[in-house]
C-alpha cells in the first residue's frame, strides 16, 4: 500500500502537536580563521551526538540533521567559474541555498519565482548551481521527500552598497518569493524550502542520520570548503514524520529544547503586524507578511522572529536578550542599568519561553544563550589555539586536554559569544553590560513607566451595582460550594485548596447543569518534552507583571517618544485599581485613554443576538483603538434582570482576536471586568485568551460580603484572594513550563472539551477541539439559562440562597458523580459477600448512562450489526485477562500499610501488578511468604496496624516500581526487585506539578522507605530533574533499563491533546510500555483546579495514542496502558477498542477495600483505614485481597461477556477495533447533540503488517554497554567478593557507566552491596551522561577527565571520584568538571568532583555525602539528607526547598547569603570543634559530629580521592578558612532532629 | 465540615429525656432537644464526606452534612434555611422519624453515628423560638386552582409547595382537624399537636385554605368523621386545574382469626386518636380505655409501640406486645450500610415498660359474655425461612384489650373510587415517580402522593413524595416547575 511519508492531521493526530529536541553545536575560531578542518570537526561533533537524536521505525530514518558554515568564498567561485560564473567579491553575493520540487514543472515555477523576486528587488541573477548529492544510504522515506537541491547566486544591485544591505534585501526576497510560491498551491511543490539565503552563512541539513550529513552533501568532502564556524544540529522529533524543511540549524540558529509559549509568541507577532514600522527596512516589511506561517514548528518560528529583529537593525546578541531575557524580575544581584534593559524591552516583546539552548550566528558571530531556568545542558572548552567548541556534552570533539584552556558551560539566562570579526570571546557580563549602556534605558524607564500603583487617584468608591448580591451571583452560576470550598479557603489562607480522589464528574458538555463556558476548557501542561517548573522554590524566575495598554514598536530601533506604558505587578484588579483604569485618562493627564465595552444585552433578544452582538463588540473596540484608546475594558457589570452577559471569556477572545488579526492588538490593552470570575482555572483562562488584568468584581463583593460590618477583614480576604489567584496562575503557567505573565498571556494554552470547531475555529482560533459540542448559539443559551434561573423568583430556595452545588462532594440533585453512594455500596457488597450479580448491579449504575450523561465513552455503543456472537465459553479465560491489570501508583504514605500491602497481594494473587507508587518499598516485602505468616509477623508488629492474612507464596512486592521526580527510596536494589519500571511524568489528579508530604506524615517507617528524616517535610518537585526533553527521557530510560535489563520500562503520560506524539517520542525512547492516564483519575491529594481542570479525558488521549503509534509504525513496539475512572468490564473493552493492551486501576480497588470517597485523603483523617497513617484510623481497615481479586475477575467476567457479545475471542484481537464503536443514537439531551466521536473513532489505514497492539520488543543496545565488559572482569568480585581493579579509556557516547555492574550487585547483594573498593574501576576521558547512576556499594569509579550530565544519579552507595587530567592547564577550581543535575535522588555512598559541577548540584540527594569545587545556581534544592561540601562559589537559589541533610559552603566572595534561597534554611558559622562541645546541643548535630569534624574530614577524603590542590590550601591555612565557611542548616531538619531527640529521652525515661 | 477530626474527639450524644416514671404521667413530650453547645459538639462530629451516604439515605434528601457544619459554626439561621430547603417540616421528622439518614452516616461503618436527628430537632426547635419560621407568600399568583385530599405530611408538603409556586390551594380533610396521621395517629407524647397547628397557620398565610369536615365521595367510613359533609369527586377535578390525592393509607390490616368479634377487640387506630382528642380537650370522646387492664398489642412496629406508650400512660396492669416475625438481631453496627437494616429497635415506650415476644402467631382469641378475656396463640420457628409452628408450644394469655397494629393495608378504596383511578396490585394508587407522568394517576388532571400511592410508610416519606408531587402538578400546569425537589 502506497501512503504518503507526510501524513496530514487525520483522527486524532494532527502534525501541530510534534514536538522536538536535541543535541546541538558548534566549532568556531575566534580570529575568524577559515579551514576546512573546521568543517570536518563540525560533522565530528554531530557524529558524537547521534545518541541524543531518534530513529524511526525504520533505523536509517532520521528526524533530521544538518550543518551551517560561512560562505566557502573560494570553493564557491570556483564551482561556478566552471560554469562561466564570475562570483563578485565576498560579501558583494548571496548564496541561496534551495529545496525545489521534483516535479520539474513546479521546480521551474519556483525557480521562477525566485529569479522574479530578485528582479523585483532590483538585484541580479548570477546563476544556479545543482548541489551534487549521494543519496544511496537515506532511508527509503526520506528518499521519497527528497527535494533537488540547488544553489542561487543573487549579485547586489544598484543601491545596496554594504552586505547588510545585500543580506535585507535577500531576506526579501526570500520572503516574497516564498509568499509567491506558497500562493501557487502546487500539489508537487511540497519539497520547496529555503534553508538559507545570505551573503554570510550557507546552511546543509535534511533528513540525514547524523553521520550521513556529510555523506550526502558530497560539497562538505571537498578541502576547499572552508569556514570560520561550523554550527550543527541533531534532531530528536516526537513522531516519524520528519521532513527536510524541519532539520536545524535554521538560518540563524540551531534550538535544543522547546518553547513553550509559542502560540501565544506567533500571535503577538500577527498581533503587532499594524503596529510596527522600521525605519531600517522602511517599506519593505510590508513583503515579509505573514512572518510565521501557522504549522511551523517553535524553533522555526523563533528563527523567523529573530531573524526579523536582526534584519530590522538589532544586532543578534541584542534581538537574542528581547526574546530570551534573564529572569530579571526578582532577580535581587542585576546590575540596574542590565535590569533596565529588559524592563524596557519587555514591553517590546514577550519572553519566548521553555527550556532551550539556542545557538545562534549570523555569520559573522556565533554565540549561545540558555533559557531562564538553565533546562537545557550546554558546555565549552577554549582551546590555546582560538578555538571554541561548544556542545550539548563535553567530549563531543575530542581535544587534547594539554591545550585545553578553559572549560565552561552555558549558565541559566547567560550569554556567550564569539565575535569572528573582532576575534575574541565576548563574556556575558561584557556583552550585555555594553549592550545595556548603550542607550540610557535606565532614564526611559523612568519616564514611561506608569506602575498603576503609583497612581495617584481620588480613591473613587467602586460603582455598586443595584441589583442584590445573590441574584448576580446566580447570574453567573455560582454555588454554595463554590464560595465555601474554594472562596473561602482563598481569602483565608491565601491559597488554592485541595482535594482528593479524582473527579467522577460530567464533562461540562454532558451535565445536565448549566455550566460556566470556562468549564469547557482543559488546561494544558508540559510532559516529556518539556519540563514544569516549580513556581513556589524557583520562584525567583517567575513573575506576574503584566503591562496594561499599547506595546511600543518592536523595530523601533530609534524610537525617540516610545509611549507609556502601565505596569500592574500582578493581574488581578481590586476595586480601586479598577477605578484607576477606568478614569485613567484623569490621572494621567490624558496620556492613557480607556473605554468601556458593555457586553450584556437584552436579554429579551434570545440566544441568536449574541453573534452580531460579538461582531458589534469586534468592530467598537477596533474603532476606539483606531481613535487612539489604549485600555478596552470588557465589562460585564450591567447585567441585571434585563440584560444577559455573554460569557466573558468569549467576548475577551472574540476582540482579541478580532485585534489581532487586525494587526491592532498591541496598540490597546485588554481588561477584563467580569462578575463570572472567582476560581484560578478563569482567570488562567482570561489571561491564557488575552486579557493583560482582570477584575473580579462580584468574586469581590462576595468576600466583603463574609464579613459584613468589618471592612478590614473584608479588605484582608480580597488580599488573600488575590495572592491565591496570584500563586495559583503561577501553578498553572508554570505546569506548562511558563515563567512570567506577559508569555502567559494569550498564549491559549488550552483545550476545548464540549465546543463546536466552528465555535472554536472562530473565537478561539487555534485552540484544539476534538469532540464537537456546542456552538455559539447554545453557549448564549446555557448563558441565559443562568441568567433566567438566577432571577426567577419562583423558585423558593433559590429565592434565598445559591445553589448547593454537588460538583466538589456529591450532593443529591447537585451535579452527577459516577460514584454515588448506591455504587459504593453495592460494589463492596458485591466483593465482600462474592456476589457477582450484586456486582452487575454496580456495573449497571456506571454503565448506563442513557440518561445520566458523565462521561464520553458513556455516549459510545457498541456496534453489534455486522458481528456475530461467539459462545462465551470460547473467549479466552477471566484468569487471563486480569494479567494484563494493575493497580494505580499509590504510594505508602498516601495509603496506610494496610490497604497497600493488601493490594499488592490481590495483583500477585491474579498474575496482574500492583505500583508503588512514589516512596520506595520496604525490602522485607520481597521474599515471598510462607505458610503461616502474617502481615505483621512478615513487617513487624509496630509496622502493621491491621493484620492481614496471608497465604504460602503470596508476594507483598509491587511489580511496578515507580520513578517519580522525588525518587524516594529509588535505589540499585529497589529498581532490580522490579518487573517494570515506571517513570511518572505526570499523573491525572494533578498533571505538571509536584507534590509534598508534610512531615507530620513522615512516620519512622515512611522515612525509613525513602531514605530520609522522620518528620522531615518530603518536597517532589514538579519535574524530573534528569527530564527536561525528549532526549532526556530517553536517556533515563535507559539508565533504568541499565539498572535491571529484565525490567520493561514504562513511561506514564496524562491524556492531552498532543499526549499521541510524546507517546511516538516515547516509543522512540525505547520505552517498553506507555500508561495514558485519563485526568479524572488520581486518588492524590491536588489543588481542586487541577483535580477538575487540567488534562482530558483518556478516550481522547488513548485514541490520539493509538492512532499516532500505529501512524508511526511504532505501536508494535511498546505495550499501551489506560487508567483513570476504570471501573468496569465495559470500560475495559472500550480501552481495548481505542488501543490499549493494559488497564489500571486505582480509585475502584480502593472502594473494594473501603474506600468511600470522603474525598479527604489530604486530611489523615481517612475513616476507614485507607488513606490515613493515623494507627487509630488504620485499625479500622477491613479490606481485604479476596475483594480486591473478587472485584478483578468481576470486570474481567463482564469484558468478557461484553467480547462473547462482539464475537471476540482474545483481547488482543479487540485492540484498535474500533470499527465496533458508534455514537449511541438519539441522545436528546441539547448539549451532547453536538457531539461528534468521529476522530477517536478513526483509525489509520496501515498496511497489515503494521502492529496495532503490543507485538514486538525494542532494542535497548545494552550489549553495546561498557557495563557489558566491567562486568565480565568484575566476575570474582561479583561472584566470590575479591577486590578487582580495571582500568578503561571513555568517552562521551559511553553512558551510564557502572550502572549494570550495580544492577548485578543489587540483585546479588541488595542494597548493603560489596565490601568498600571491591571494585575499583579507573576511567580516563570525558564520560558520557549518567555516569555512575545508581552505583552500588563496593565500586569505586574514579574518573580522569570529566563528566556529562546526571552523574551519580540515584547514587546507591558506591563511590564517584572525578579530577581533570594532568595535562590541563586551567585551574580545576576555575573550570567545569561534571554537568547539570549531578548526584539527583542520590541515596548514599561518596562523589568527589575537582571542579566546578553545574546546575542543581546533588538535588534531592537524600543521604549521600559529596564535595566540589563551585557549583551553578539551585544547588542542593529538595535536598532531604546526606552531606554536601563547596568548596568555592554557588549559584542563586541554593538550597531551596532543602528540608534535610547539611551542606557546608566556603564563601569565598562572602556573598553567600545573598545567593542562598532563605525560605527553608538557616546559615551559620561553622564554630572551631572545641566551642561546639562547650555549646552542647549534640542532639543537633549532624551525624553526630561536630561541623568542624565533619567538614575536615570530607575536605580530607576529597585530597585523597581527587588530589585536589584547593583541599589541600584549605586544610593547610585551616583556621582560616574554617572561618569562611557557612553552614546550611534546614529549619525541617533541626526541628526533626530536636522531636527525635525528645522522643529518644522520652523512650528512655 | 464540622471539626476535621471532630469524629475522633466526641461521642454520640442521645437527647436528654424525663424519666420513665415521670413521663409515664403525662402525655407531653419528654424528650429534650440538644442545648446550643452540644448540638454544635454533635455536629463537629460530621466528616462532611465527599460521598454523603446519609444524604441519599434521607428520603427528603436533607443536606445534612451542610446544616451538620453550620451548627458547629453557630450559624442556626443559615442551618435552618439549608434544612427548610429540603424539607418543609422539620419539627415533624426531628421528633418521629425512624432517621434512616442515621443508618447511612459513614461513621455508622464503624462507630457510632452523628446524631443527625438530634441536631435536625435541635435547629428547627431553635428557628421557631428565634421567629425564624415565618410564611413565604409566593411572589406572584399564577391563577391555577389546586386541591389537595387529605391532610397529613404528604398533603401538606404538597400543599405548601404548591402555594409557595404561587397556586390557590385547597386542602380537604374529612377529619375536624388538620394533620391526617400526624394528628390523630402519633401521640401526642412523641409529637405534642400544636407544632401542627404552628404550621397550618403558617400555611393560611402562604395563602392555602383548609376545609376539615369534608369527605370525598358518599359517606365517611372507617375512623372518619360522622360529621363530614361529602364532596362530588367529578365537581372537584371540574372546579381545579389539578386535584391531589393524598389521603392515606388507612385500611388496616385484620386478623381474622376466632373471636376477632369479641369486644374489647380493636385496631390500633381505634384507639390512638381517641387519646389525642382527649388530649386535645374534646369532649364525648368514645370511653376506651386501657386503664386496668390486661393490653396485648399484636405487632411489632411503631403504632404498637404507641400502643404501648398509651397504655402504660392509661395504666394497663399489664401490656405484651406479640411480633410474628423473629426477633431481629441487635448488632453494633449497621450490617446493611449504608441501607435501612432490620435490627431490633427499642423505642421510648418500650423502655417505659412492656413485655415484647417475638415468632408470636395469635390463633384465637377466648371471650366470656362477648368481651374478651383472653388470648390464643403459638410459638414459631422460622429457621426455614418460612412460619413452622412449634408443637406444644400452644399458650393463652389474659387480655381484656387487644390492640390490632399489623400495619395498614391499602387507601380506602371508596375515594379511589369515586375517582376511577387505576390501581396497582396492592390496591393503591398507580403512579410513576419520575418522568413525565410522575405522580399522576391515570385520570386526567388527578396526582397522587404519599402513603395512597406508595402505601404505609414514613412521616419523611409522605413529606418526600407530597413535595415531588408539587413539582409534578407545576409542571403539568406551568410548563415547567422552578419548585425544588
Amino acid at each position: 500500500m502506497e501512503l504518503p511519508a507526510q501524513p496530514g492531521a487525520q483522527g486524532l493526530y494532527d502534525p501541530r502537536h510534534e514536538h522536538d529536541a536535541c543535541g546541538v553545536g558548534f566549532v568556531a575560531h575566534i580570529k575568524g580563521k577559515k579551514s576546512h578542518g573546521i568543517v570536518e570537526q563540525g560533522l565530528t561533533v554531530l557524529r558524537n551526538l547521534t545518541h541524543r537524536g531518534a530513529v524511526g521505525w525504520d533505523p536509517k530514518l532520521s528526524d533530521g540533521s544538518g550543518l551551517l558554515i560561512q560562505i566557502p568564498d573560494r570553493f564557491l567561485r570556483e564551482e561556478m567559474a566552471r560554469q562561466g560564473v564570475k562570483l563578485p567579491p565576498l560579501g558583494q553575493y548571496g548564496v541561496g541555498m534551495v529545496f525545489l520540487p521534483r516535479d520539474p514543472a513546479s521546480r521551474q515555477a519556483c525557480e521562477y519565482e525566485i529569479e522574479r523576486a530578485v528582479k523585483d528587488e532590483g538585484q541580479v541573477i548570477l546563476g544556479w548551481r545543482d548541489v551534487p548529492v549521494d543519496n544511496a544510504d537515506l532511508a527509503e522515506p526520506a528518499k521519497k521527500l527528497e527535494p533537488v537541491i540547488r544553489q542561487i547566486f543573487i549579485g547586489r544591485g544598484r543601491g545596496v552598497t554594504v552586505t547588510d544591505a545585500l543580506e535585507r534585501k535577500l531576506y526579501i526576497i526570500r520572503k516574497s518569493s516564498g509568499h509567491a510560491i506558497q500562493a501557487l498551491r502546487l500539489a508537487h511543490g511540497k519539497e520547496f524550502y529555503v534553508p538559507s539565503m545570505s551573503a554570510r552563512t550557507l546552511v546543509y541539513k535534511g533528513m540525514l542520520l547524523a553521520h550521513q550529513v556529510g555523506e550526502y552533501y558530497l560539497d562538505l568532502k571537498d578541502a576547499r570548503v572552508e569556514s570560520a564556524l561550523a554550527l550543527v544540529h541533531q534532531r530528536f522529533s516526537t513522531n516519524t514524520f520528519p521532513s527536510w524543511d524541519l532539520a536545524h540549524p535554521f538560518r540563524m540558529i540551531a534550538h535544543n529544547g522547546e518553547i513553550n509559549t509559542v502560540r501565544g509568541n506567533v500571535n503577538w507577532i500577527r498581533a503587532r503586524q499594524g503596529a510596527i514600522s522600521s525605519p531600517v527596512l522602511d517599506e519593505d516589511l510590508g513583503k515579509i507578511w505573514p512572518l510565521i506561517y501557522p504549522g511551523q514548528s517553535d524553533s522555526a518560528s523563533f528563527d523567523n522572529a529573530l531573524e526579523l529583529l536582526v534584519m530590522g537593525g538589532y544586532s543578534v546578541a541584542h534581538a537574542m536578550m528581547m526574546m530570551i531575557p534573564e529572569a530579571w524580575e526578582n532577580h535581587a544581584l542585576m546590575d540596574p542599568a542590565r535590569r533596565a534593559f529588559y524592563e524596557y524591552h519587555a514591553a517590546m516583546m514577550e519572553p519566548w519561553d521553555g527550556p532551550a539552548s539556542i545557538a545562534f550566528t549570523d555569520g559573522r558571530q556565533i554565540g549561545a544563550t540558555l533559557d531562564r531556568n538553565g533546562l537545557r545542558p550546554s558546555r565549552y572548552i577554549v582551546t590555546e589555539d582560538g578555538l571554541v567548541i561548544m556542545g550539548s556534552e563535553c567530549g563531543c570533539l575530542p581535544v587534547p586536554e594539554e591545550k585545553i584552556v578553559k572549560k565552561w558551560r552555558l549558565q541559566p539566562g547567560k550569554m556567550f559569544l564569539v565575535d569572528l570579526e573582532k576575534g575574541r570571546i565576548v563574556d556575558d557580563a561584557e556583552l550585555k553590560d555594553a549592550l545595556s549602556g548603550a542607550r540610557p534605558y535606565a532614564e526611559w524607564i523612568e519616564r514611561i513607566r506608569v506602575k498603576l500603583d503609583e497612581v495617584e487617584s481620588e480613591k473613587t468608591a467602586p460603582l455598586k451595582s443595584a441589583v442584590p448580591l445573590l441574584d448576580r451571583q446566580q447570574a453567573f452560576a455560582y454555588t454554595q460550594e463554590e464560595v465555601k470550598f474554594l472562596m473561602a479557603p482563598m481569602s483565608q489562607n491565601g491559597e488554592e485548596p485541595i482535594g482528593s480522589m479524582g473527579n467522577d464528574s460530567p464533562l461540562a458538555v454532558l451535565s445536565g447543569k448549566d455550566k460556566t463556558l470556562y468549564h469547557y476548557f482543559k488546561q494544558l501542561f508540559a510532559q516529556v518534552t518539556n519540563p514544569p517548573i516549580d513556581p513556589i522554590r524557583e520562584e525567583l524566575v517567575t513573575s506576574l507583571v503584566s503591562f496594561i495598554g499599547p506595546k511600543p514598536n518592536l523595530l523601533g530601533i530609534d524610537e525617540m517618544n516610545p509611549p507609556l506604558r502601565l505596569e500592574v505587578s500582578q493581574p488581578v484588579l481590586d476595586f480601586y485599581e479598577m477605578e484607576k483604569i477606568r478614569h485613567i485618562e484623569r490621572y494621567t493627564g490624558g496620556k492613557f485613554r480607556a473605554l468601556e465595552l458593555d457586553i450584556t444585552y437584552p436579554v429579551a433578544w434570545g440566544r441568536d443576538a449574541v453573534e452580531a452582538r460579538l461582531a458589534s463588540l469586534c468592530a467598537q473596540a477596533e474603532d476606539a483603538v483606531r481613535a487612539g484608546a489604549s485600555i478596552i475594558v470588557i465589562s460585564d457589570r450591567l447585567v441585571d434582570r434585563e440584560r444577559v452577559a455573554i460569557p466573558a471569556l468569549l467576548a475577551l477572545s472574540a476582540i482579541h482576536q478580532h485585534l489581532v488579526a487586525k494587526g491592532l492588538r498591541t496598540s490597546a490593552g485588554l481588561v477584563v471586568e467580569t462578575g463570572s470570575a472567582r476560581e484560578v482555572h478563569h482567570f488562567a483562562l482570561l489571561g491564557g485568551y488575552g486579557a493583560e488584568a482582570v477584575h473580579p468584581y462580584l468574586a469581590l463583593e462576595t468576600l466583603l460580603a463574609m464579613h459584613p460590618g468589618d471592612p478590614a477583614a473584608g479588605s484582608k480576604a480580597i488580599k488573600n484572594f488575590v495572592k491565591a489567584v496570584g500563586k495559583g496562575l503561577k501553578k498553572v503557567m508554570s505546569k506548562m513550563g511558563i515563567s512570567t505573565y506577559m508569555s502567559y498571556t494569550g498564549a491559549q494554552i488550552f483545550e476545548a472539551v464540549g465546543l463546536a470547531r466552528p465555535l472554536v475555529d472562530k473565537y478561539f482560533t487555534g485552540t484544539a477541539s476534538n469532540v464537537g459540542g456546542i456552538g455559539l448559539f447554545e453557549v448564549a443559551e446555557e448563558a441565559i439559562r443562568i441568567h433566567c434561573a438566577a432571577f426567577d423568583e419562583r423558585d423558593p430556595v433559590l429565592r434565598e440562597m445559591l445553589d448547593a452545588g454537588g460538583e466538589y462532594a456529591w450532593r443529591v440533585r447537585g451535579e452527577e458523580h459516577m460514584w454515588t453512594p448506591d455504587a459504593i455500596a453495592k460494589l463492596q457488597r458485591a466483593t465482600r459477600s462474592d456476589s457477582y450479580s450484586s456486582y452487575k448491579e454496580y456495573a449497571q449504575i456506571i454503565n448506563d448512562q442513557s440518561l445520566r450523561h458523565m462521561t464520553l465513552r458513556g455516549l459510545f455503543e457498541f456496534q453489534r450489526d455486522k458481528v456475530r456472537p461467539v459462545p462465551i465459553d470460547e473467549v479466552e479465560p477471566a484468569a487471563e485477562i486480569v494479567k494484563r491489570f494493575s493497580t494505580g501508583a499509590m504510594s505508602l504514605g498516601s495509603i496506610s500499610t494496610e490497604a497497600h500491602t493488601t493490594l499488592a497481594v490481590a495483583m500477585n494473587r491474579i498474575g496482574g501488578k500492583s505500583n508503588t507508587g512514589e516512596g520506595g518499598e520496604d525490602r522485607r516485602r520481597y521474599a515471598p511468604v510462607k505458610a503461616g505468616e502474617t502481615l505483621r509477623s512478615r513487617l513487624g508488629a509496630g509496622r502493621v496496624e491491621k493484620d492481614i492474612e496471608l497465604r504460602a507464596g503470596d508476594v507483598l512486592k509491587s511489580k511496578i516500581k515507580q520513578v517519580a521526580s522525588g525518587r524516594f527510596g529509588v535505589t540499585a536494589e529497589y529498581l532490580a526487585s522490579a518487573e517494570q519500571i515506571q517513570i511518572k511524568m505526570a499523573q491525572g489528579a494533578k498533571p505538571g506539578e509536584g507534590g509534598q508530604l508534610p512531615g507530620r506524615k513522615v512516620s519512622e517507617y515512611i522515612a525509613e522507605l525513602r531514605f530520609s528524616t522522620p518528620g522531615v517535610e518530603l518536597i517532589s518537585p514538579p519535574p524530573h530533574h534528569d527530564i527536561y526533553s525528549i532526549e532526556d527521557l530517553a536517556q533515563l530510560i535507559h539508565d533504568l533499563k541499565n539498572a535491571n535489563p529484565n525490567a520493561s520500562i514504562s513511561v506514564k503520560l496524562v491524556s492531552e491533546v498532543g499526549v499521541g506524539t510524546v507517546a511516538a517520542g516515547v516509543s522512540k525512547a525505547k520505552a517498553d510500555h506507555v500508561t495514558i492516564s485519563g485526568y479524572d483519575g488520581g486518588t492524590g491529594a491536588s489543588p481542586w483546579s487541577s483535580i477538575k481542570h487540567a488534562g482530558t479525558p483518556w478516550e481522547l488521549g488513548l485514541a490520539e495514542t493509538q492512532q499516532t503509534l500505529v501512524l508511526n509504525r511504532l505501536r508494535g513496539r511498546i505495550a499501551v496502558q489506560v487508567d483513570g475512572q476504570l471501573k468496569t468490564g465495559r470500560d475495559v473493552v472500550i480501552g481495548a477498542i481505542l488501543g490499549a493492551d493494559e488497564f489500571g486501576f486505582a480509585t475502584a480497588p480502593l472502594v473494594v477495600s473501603g474506600c468511600i470517597m470522603m474525598r479527604k485523603c489530604h486530611l489523615n483523617t481517612c475513616p476507614v483505614g485507607v488513606a490515613t497513617q493515623d494507627p487509630a484510623l488504620r485499625r479500622k481497615f477491613t479490606g481485604k485481597p479476596e475483594y480486591v481479586v473478587n472485584y478483578m475477575f468481576y470486570v474481567a467476567e463482564e469484558a468478557r461477556e461484553l467480547m462473547a457479545s462482539l464475537g471476540i475471542r482474545k483481547l488482543d484481537e479487540l485492540i484498535g477495533r474500533t470499527d465496533l464503536l458508534d455514537m449511541r443514537k438519539g441522545i436528546e439531551h441539547w448539549k451532547a447533540k453536538g457531539l461528534d466521536f468521529s476522530r477517536i473513532f478513526e483509525m489509520p489505514k496501515m498496511p497489515v503488517q503494521v502492529a496495532v497492539h503490543h507485538s514486538e520488543s525494542q532494542d535497548h543496545g545494552l550489549e553495546k554497554a561498557l557495563d557489558q565488559r566491567l562486568i565480565e572482569l568484575a566476575q570474582p568480585a561479583l561472584e566470590r567478593g575479591e577486590k578487582v581493579a580495571i582500568d578503561m579509556p571513555i568517552r562521551n557516547i559511553n553512558r551510564t557507566v557502572g550502572t549494570m555492574l550495580s544492577h548485578e550487585i543489587a540483585r546479588r547483594y541488595g542494597h548493603e552491596g560489596l565490601a568498600e573498593d571491591t571494585i575499583q574501576v579507573r576511567f580516563a576521558g570525558s564520560a558520557g551522561q549518567s555516569f555512575g547512576a545508581f552505583l552500588a556499594r563496593g565500586v569505586a569509579l574514579s574518573l580522569v577527565g570529566d563528566t556529562n550530565d546526571y552523574c551519580g544519579k540515584g547514587l546507591s552507595g558506591g563511590r564517584i571520584s572525578v579530577q581533570p587530567s594532568p595535562k590541563f592547564r586551567g585551574e580545576p577550581a576555575d573550570n567545569i568538571i561534571t554537568g547539570n543535575v549531578v548526584l539527583y535522588g542520590a541515596i548514599a555512598g561518596e562523589a568527589y568532583f575537582r571542579g566546578v559541577a553545574g546546575e542543581r548540584f546533588a538535588v534531592r540527594n537524600s543521604g549521600a555525602t559529596a564535595v566540589v569545587e563551585g557549583v551553578g545556581d539551585h544547588g542542593c534544592e529538595y535536598m532531604t539528607g546526606g552531606t554536601v561540601a563547596v568548596l568555592g562559589s554557588t549559584g542563586r537559589n541554593f538550597a531551596a526547598g532543602m528540608s534535610g541533610g547539611i551542606a557546608y559552603v566556603l564563601d569565598t566572595d562572602g556573598d553567600f547569603a545573598r545567593r542562598c534561597n532563605p525560605a527553608m534554611v538557616d546559615l551559620e558559622p561553622i564554630l572551631a570543634e572545641t566551642e561546639q562541645q562547650a555549646r552542647g546541643g549534640r542532639e543537633f548535630w549532624h551525624l553526630g559530629r561536630t561541623d568542624e569534624a565533619n567538614v575536615r574530614a570530607l575536605i580530607e577524603a576529597h585530597a585523597k580521592h581527587t588530589g585536589s590542590r584547593r583541599a589541600q590550601q584549605i586544610l593547610g591555612q585551616w583556621a582560616e578558612y574554617r572561618a569562611r565557611f557557612v553552614k546550611v542548616f534546614p529549619k525541617e531538619y533541626r526541628r526533626a532532629l530536636g522531636e527525635l531527640a525528645a522522643a529518644r529521652k522520652k523512650e528512655a525515661a | 465540615m464540622g471539626k476535621v477530626t471532630g469524629f475522633l474527639e466526641y461521642q454520640r450524644l442521645q437527647e436528654a429525656s424525663e424519666s420513665t416514671d415521670a413521663r409515664k404521667k403525662h402525655y407531653r413530650e419528654f424528650v429534650l432537644h440538644l442545648s446550643d453547645e452540644e448540638a454544635k459538639i454533635q455536629g463537629a462530629r460530621c466528616m462532611d464526606c465527599g460521598t454523603p451516604f446519609c444524604m441519599s439515605g434521607c428520603p427528603v434528601n436533607n443536606i445534612i452534612p451542610d446544616w451538620n457544619d453550620l451548627v458547629y459554626r453557630g450559624d442556626w439561621k443559615l442551618a435552618i434555611d439549608t434544612l427548610h430547603s429540603t424539607n418543609n417540616f422539620p419539627e415533624f421528622t426531628g421528633r418521629v422519624c425512624p432517621a434512616p439518614c442515621e443508618e447511612a452516616c459513614v461513621l455508622r461503618i464503624n462507630n457510632d453515628p452523628v446524631g443527625i436527628k438530634s441536631i435536625e430537632h435541635a435547629i428547627i426547635d431553635r428557628a421557631w423560638e428565634s421567629g425564624w419560621v415565618a410564611p413565604q407568600p409566593a411572589a406572584a399568583r399564577t391563577g391555577k386552582k389546586v386541591a389537595v385530599i387529605g391532610s397529613g405530611p404528604a398533603g401538606l408538603a404538597c400543599a405548601q409547595q404548591l402555594a409557595r409556586a404561587g397556586h390557590a390551594v385547597t386542602v380537604y380533610e374529612k377529619n375536624d382537624r388538620i394533620g391526617g396521621l400526624l394528628r390523630y395517629g402519633i401521640p401526642d407524647f412523641k409529637m405534642e399537636k400544636w407544632h401542627i397547628d404552628r404550621r397550618i397557620e403558617q400555611m393560611q398565610a402562604e395563602g392555602v385554605e383548609f376545609r376539615t369536615n369534608h369527605v370525598i365521595g358518599a359517606a365517611p367510613v372507617g375512623a372518619g368523621n360522622r360529621q363530614a359533609r361529602p364532596v362530588d369527586a367529578k365537581k372537584l377535578l371540574k372546579d381545579f386545574d389539578a386535584v391531589v390525592l393524598a389521603g392515606g393509607a388507612e385500611v388496616p390490616r385484620d386478623l381474622p382469626v376466632p373471636g376477632r368479634d369479641l369486644d374489647g377487640v380493636h385496631f390500633a387506630m381505634d384507639f390512638l386518636p381517641l387519646q389525642n382528642r382527649r388530649v386535645a380537650g374534646d369532649k364525648n370522646v368514645d370511653d376506651l380505655w386501657a386503664s386496668g387492664k390486661h393490653v396485648v398489642i399484636i405487632g411489632g412496629g411503631d403504632t404498637g409501640s404507641d400502643c404501648v406508650g398509651t397504655s402504660n400512660r392509661h395504666a394497663a396492669s399489664s401490656i405484651t406486645q406479640f411480633e410474628l416475625l423473629p426477633m431481629p438481631p441487635d448488632p453494633e453496627r449497621n450490617p446493611e450500610w449504608p441501607y435501612w437494616p432490620t435490627r431490633l429497635r427499642t423505642s421510648s415506650s418500650h423502655e417505659e415498660g412492656a413485655e415484647r415476644d417475638w415468632s408470636i402467631a395469635t390463633k384465637a382469641f377466648v371471650g366470656e359474655g362477648g368481651k374478651v378475656k383472653a388470648l390464643k396463640a403459638v410459638k414459631l420457628d422460622w429457621t426455614s425461612g418460612k412460619p413452622v409452628e412449634v408443637p406444644g408450644s400452644e399458650f393463652e394469655l389474659p387480655a381484656d384489650l387487644v390492640l390490632l397494629a399489623m400495619g395498614f393495608v391499602s387507601p380506602v378504596a371508596s375515594v379511589l373510587e369515586v375517582f376511577g383511578v387505576e390501581k396497582d396490585a396492592r390496591g393503591n394508587v398507580r403512579a410513576d415517580v419520575e418522568g413525565a407522568s410522575a405522580y399522576r394517576t391515570s385520570v386526567d388532571k388527578l396526582f397522587t402522593a404519599g402513603d395512597m400511592r406508595r402505601g404505609q410508610s414514613l412521616v419523611v416519606w409522605a413529606i418526600r413524595e407530597g413535595r415531588q408531587c408539587a413539582r409534578a402538578v407545576d409542571e403539568f400546569l406551568m410548563g415547567l416547575s422552578e419548585l425544588p425537589r
